[in-house]
C-alpha cells in the first residue's frame, strides 16, 4: 500500500495546485455559477487541462495517455475539488474513459480513447433512473434485432450529459430493474437519438435528463455489470479525492477565520469550544485522507479488496466532508451564510458529492456486505 | 406526548382545525407549504395575520385587554399542534413575538397604546436592529451611536443581518448612548421609522440565493426621544427581556413532529440500504422531539407562572434549533437527488415551470440552507451553551 506520493505524483499535484489557483480559482466558479454558458464549464480552461495531459493521466501510452495511474488522478481532483474548478474530468476522463479502457471491446476503445485524450470527444455515463444511487436499477431497455440494438428509456441527473458528444448508456438487456445480471453498457453518439434537458442541482454543476431512443450497432456494446462495477469504483474513488480537496479548503478557510475574527476582545479561535472541534476535524480529515489514498492505490495495484477500500473511502469521506462543511459555516457565524463568502459553495457542493455514486448509507451497507457481515 | 383531552378541549380542537381548513386561501396554503425559511414573505405574512386578527386568535398569549385569548395552556398547545398540521404562512415575529411582549413588559402607556394595535393590525412592520459587523455574539460591544440633541437622538453607524429591513416600516434597535465600566451599560433601546432621513438599506444575498437580510446605515438620523423604551443607558435590560421571548416562548416540537411524520413516508420509499439507516436515525430524533415537546409544555407553564420564559429559554432554543437542523439533514437525504434540486422558478404560486422532482423537493435545499442560520441567530448554539453553563449552572 503506497501512502505517500512518489516524485511524479508530487509534481503533478504541484502543477495542478498552481494551475487551479491561477486559471480556475473559486472566483471563476462563481462567475460560471452566474453565467454558466452551454457546457457549465469554461472551454478554454478545459483545453488547457487537456494540454497539461490531464485527460490521459490514467490511460495507457498506446492511446496517447501517460499511465500515471489513479493516485496521480487523485492529486489533480483534490485540487479541482479545492478550487471548485469546473471541468468534465469526472464525467469524461474518470467515468467515461474507464468504461472504454476497462472494456473488452478493444476495437472501440482504440478508436475513441485517443479522441478523449486529445479532447475532441467528451464522454458521460448515463446510469441513474431514480433520485437514489442504484447501480443495477436500469429499466431502460436494450432490444437486439440482428446486428443492431435499440435503446429506449430515460436517464436522470447525468453529469455533463448535455454537452458530451458520446454517452455511455447503462441498459437492461434481460431481467428486472435491480438485477445485477442482464445489464449492458453501450457507447451511444448523441446524434443517434439522445435529447437532453438540464436538471439544475444545488452545486451548480451541469446535469441533464436524457431521453434516449437510439439504435446502435451491437459492436457499440462495452460490457456488463462487471465493467459497470469497476467503472463506478473508479468514479467513487476519484470523487472522494475531489471531496478531500473540498473538505481541506473549507477547513483551511475556517481555521484562517478563527485566527482573524474577534469577539469578546479575543480571536474566536481562542475559545475552547471551537478549538477542540477544530482539532477533532483535523483528525477526521487526516483519517479520510488515508482512506482516499488507500482506495486510489488499491485501484493502481489491482488489489482484490479494491471495492472494499473504495466504499470505505467514499463513506468516510462523505461523513467527514459533511461535518466539515457544517462546522465551517457554523464557525463563521452570520458571514458564513452570505453568498458573497465562498464557504457556502462548499456546503452546497458537499451535499451533492455525498449523494453522487452512493451516499454514506449506501457505502456503509456495501462495505458491510463486501466484508461478509 | 398524547395528552388526554376533555370533551370541551376536543371541541376546541375541531373548531381550530375547521378554521384552518377554511381560512387558508389556496395562495396562502401554497405559501405556507413552500416556505423556504422561518420567514414567509411580508405579503403572505400580513395576509395571514389579518385573517387571524379578524378571528381574534393572533396573539393568544397576550393579556386579554391587548388582544390575548385567555386560553388555557392546553388550548394553546392544541392551537400550536393544529397550526403545525395546517402549515399556514409564518407570521413575522419581530412585532408580534418580540417587540410586542417587550413593550408590554417595559413600554410606556403611550407606547403601548400607540404601537400595540398597529402591530396587531399589521400597520407597522418591524425589524430588529441589534447586530453590527463587529458586535455579533458579543452584542454588548455595539457601537452604533446615538447622541442626545434636545428632544432627539442623532444616530450614526450601521446594523447588519437585519431580517426584512428592506420591507420594514419600523426598526427597534440598540444604540450606544454612553461608555461605562461595563459594555452592557450605556446601551439604549430605540424605536424608529425606516423612512427617516439618513437611512440607507443594502440587502444581503445568502447562500440559498434569497436576500432576506440587509445591512442598514445611519447617517445623522434623528429619532424623537419619546421613542426610547426603558431608561437611557439601560436598554440592555429591555433587550435581555425581549431575547427571552425571541429564544423561548414558542413551541417548536409540534412542527418538528409534523416534519418527522412527512419523513417517515419518504423513508418508506427508499432503497433498502438507505432505508434502514435513515429509519434508525429518524427514530432516534423522534425520541428527542417527543422529549422536547414535554419540556416545552413545562416551560409554557413556567412562563405563565413567572411572566417571561427565563434562562431556560436558552436550553429550548438550543434543542429546538439543533433538532430542526437534524431533521432537515434527513429530508435532504431521504429525497436523494430530488432533495438537491435548485429550481427557484418553480416555487411561486401557480408557476408554470414543471418541478424536476416532487414538489416537496423544491423547498428542501433552500430550507436546509436557510435553516443553518437557526444555530447562529438569536444567539448561536455556542453562546446558548455559555449562557446555560453560566446562568443556570454557575460555572
Ligand atoms: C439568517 C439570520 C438572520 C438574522 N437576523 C437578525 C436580525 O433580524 N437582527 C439582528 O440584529 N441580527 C440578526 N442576525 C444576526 C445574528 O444575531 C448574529 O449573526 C449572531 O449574533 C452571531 O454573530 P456573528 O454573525 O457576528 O458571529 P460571531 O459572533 O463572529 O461568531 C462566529 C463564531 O464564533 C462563535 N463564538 C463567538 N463567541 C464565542 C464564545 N464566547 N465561545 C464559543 N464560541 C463563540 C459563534 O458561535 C460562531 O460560531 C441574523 C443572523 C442570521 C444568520
Amino acid at each position: 500500500m503506497a501512502l505517500v506520493l512518489n516524485e511524479d505524483q508530487s509534481f503533478i499535484q504541484a502543477t495542478a495546485a498552481e494551475f487551479c489557483a491561477s486559471k480556475a480559482p473559486v472566483s471563476a466558479f462563481r462567475a460560471l455559477r452566474d453565467n454558466p454558458g452551454p457546457a457549465g464549464y469554461d472551454e478554454d480552461t478545459w483545453r488547457a487541462m487537456v494540454e497539461l495531459g490531464w485527460s490521459g493521466i490514467t490511460l495507457p501510452e498506446a492511446v496517447g495517455g501517460t499511465d500515471f495511474g489513479w493516485q496521480a488522478m487523485g492529486t489533480i481532483l483534490e485540487q479541482t475539488g479545492r478550487y471548485l474548478a469546473a471541468s468534465p474530468l469526472l464525467s469524461s476522463v474518470v467515468l467515461g474513459a474507464s468504461a472504454l479502457s476497462l472494456s473488452e471491446n478493444r476495437a472501440l476503445a482504440e478508436v475513441v480513447l485517443p479522441q478523449v485524450v486529445d479532447g475532441t470527444v467528451r464522454l458521460a455515463l448515463a446510469l441513474e433512473e431514480s433520485p437514489h444511487h442504484q447501480p443495477y436499477g436500469a429499466a431502460l431497455t436494450a432490444t437486439a434485432s440482428g446486428d443492431a440494438v435499440q435503446l429506449k428509456g430515460e436517464k436522470r441527473f447525468v453529469m455533463d450529459g448535455g454537452s458530451a458528444e458520446q454517452i455511455i448508456v447503462v441498459a437492461r438487456e434481460s431481467g428486472a430493474p435491480g438485477d445485477r445480471d442482464g445489464l449492458g453498457l453501450y457507447l451511444v453518439p448523441r446524434e443517434a437519438g439522445i435529447s437532453a434537458v438540464a436538471e439544475k442541482l444545488a452545486d451548480c454543476r451541469a446535469y441533464a435528463r436524457l431521453t434516449i431512443d437510439a439504435t446502435v450497432p451491437a459492436s457499440q456494446r462495452l460490457g456488463g455489470a462487471e465493467l459497470l462495477d469497476a467503472v463506478l469504483d473508479r468514479g467513487r474513488a476519484a470523487l472522494a479525492a475531489e471531496m478531500l480537496g473540498a473538505a481541506q479548503a473549507a477547513f483551511d478557510q475556517t481555521i484562517a477565520y478563527l485566527k482573524e475574527r474577534k469577539q469578546f476582545g479575543q480571536v474566536i479561535g481562542s475559545f475552547q469550544a471551537l478549538k477542540h472541534r477544530a482539532a477533532d476535524l483535523f483528525g477526521e480529515i487526516e483519517l479520510a485522507r488515508s482512506t482516499v489514498l488507500d482506495a486510489l492505490s488499491a485501484l493502481d495495484e489491482g488489489r482484490d479488496d479494491a471495492a472494499l477500500a473504495v466504499s470505505l473511502a467514499k463513506a468516510k469521506m462523505g461523513e467527514v466532508l459533511h461535518a466539515v462543511s457544517c462546522e465551517a459555516l457554523q464557525m463563521h457565524g452570520g458571514i458564513g451564510m452570505t453568498d458573497e463568502f465562498d464557504i457556502g459553495f462548499y456546503m452546497k457542493r458537499a451535499r451533492v458529492q455525498e449523494a453522487l455514486l452512493g451516499n454514506q448509507a449506501f457505502h456503509r451497507s456495501r462495505y458491510a456486505a463486501l466484508a461478509g457481515y | 406526548m398524547k395528552l388526554a383531552f376533555t370533551a370541551e378541549e376536543n371541541a376546541f380542537r375541531d373548531e381550530v382545525r375547521a378554521f384552518f381548513a377554511t381560512a387558508l386561501t389556496p395562495e396562502l396554503a401554497h405559501a405556507g407549504r413552500h416556505r423556504t425559511s422561518v420567514y414567509s414573505s411580508k405579503e403572505h405574512a400580513l395576509a395571514w395575520q389579518k385573517i387571524l386578527y379578524d378571528q381574534g386568535w393572533l396573539v393568544p398569549s397576550w393579556p386579554e385587554q391587548y388582544g390575548g385569548c385567555n386560553w388555557s395552556l392546553t388550548q394553546r398547545y392544541i392551537f400550536a399542534c393544529e397550526r403545525a398540521r395546517a402549515k399556514p404562512p409564518a407570521l413575522s415575529p419581530m412585532g408580534l413575538s418580540m417587540l410586542g411582549p417587550a413593550l408590554l413588559g417595559c413600554g410606556t402607556e403611550a407606547q403601548k397604546t400607540h404601537y400595540l394595535p398597529r402591530i396587531l393590525r399589521g400597520q407597522d412592520y418591524w425589524c430588529q436592529g441589534y447586530s453590527e459587523p463587529q458586535a455579533g455574539s458579543d452584542l454588548a460591544t455595539l457601537q452604533c451611536s446615538a447622541v442626545r440633541d434636545g428632544d432627539h437622538y442623532v444616530l450614526n453607524g450601521t446594523k447588519i443581518w437585519t431580517t426584512h429591513a428592506q420591507y420594514a416600516t419600523h426598526m427597534f434597535c440598540l444604540v450606544r448612548t454612553g461608555t461605562f465600566d461595563r459594555p452592557q451599560k450605556g446601551i439604549t433601546f430605540l424605536l424608529l421609522p425606516m423612512d427617516a432621513e439618513g437611512i440607507t438599506i443594502t440587502p444581503i444575498r445568502f447562500v440559498s440565493g434569497a436576500a432576506t437580510q440587509a445591512q442598514v446605515f445611519f447617517d445623522n438620523v434623528r429619532v424623537d426621544a419619546s421613542q426610547r423604551v426603558g431608561e437611557e443607558n439601560d436598554g440592555w435590560t429591555v433587550a435581555k427581556y425581549l431575547l427571552e421571548f425571541e429564544r423561548g416562548g414558542g413551541a417548536s416540537a409540534p412542527g418538528l413532529l409534523e416534519a418527522a411524520e412527512d419523513l417517515r413516508t419518504l423513508a418508506a420509499e427508499l432503497p433498502d440500504a438507505e432505508r434502514s439507516a435513515l429509519e434508525t436515525r429518524l427514530a432516534g430524533l423522534l425520541t428527542r422531539i417527543e422529549a422536547l415537546e414535554i419540556a416545552e409544555l413545562q416551560a409554557l407553564a413556567e412562563t405563565e407562572r413567572r411572566g417571561s420564559p427565563g434562562p431556560g429559554a436558552s436550553m429550548l432554543k438550543l434543542l429546538g434549533t439543533e433538532l430542526s437542523q437534524a431533521l432537515t439533514e434527513l429530508q435532504v437525504e431521504a429525497l436523494g437527488t430530488y432533495g438537491l434540486v435548485h429550481q427557484p422558478g418553480a416555487l411561486a404560486f401557480e408557476s408554470n415551470e414543471a418541478p424536476i422532482g416532487p414538489a416537496a423537493g423544491l423547498t428542501t435545499v433552500p430550507f436546509y440552507l436557510n435553516n443553518r442560520a437557526a444555530t447562529i441567530y438569536a444567539g448561536s448554539s455556542e453562546v446558548q451553551r455559555n449562557i446555560i453553563s453560566k446562568a443556570v449552572l454557575g460555572l
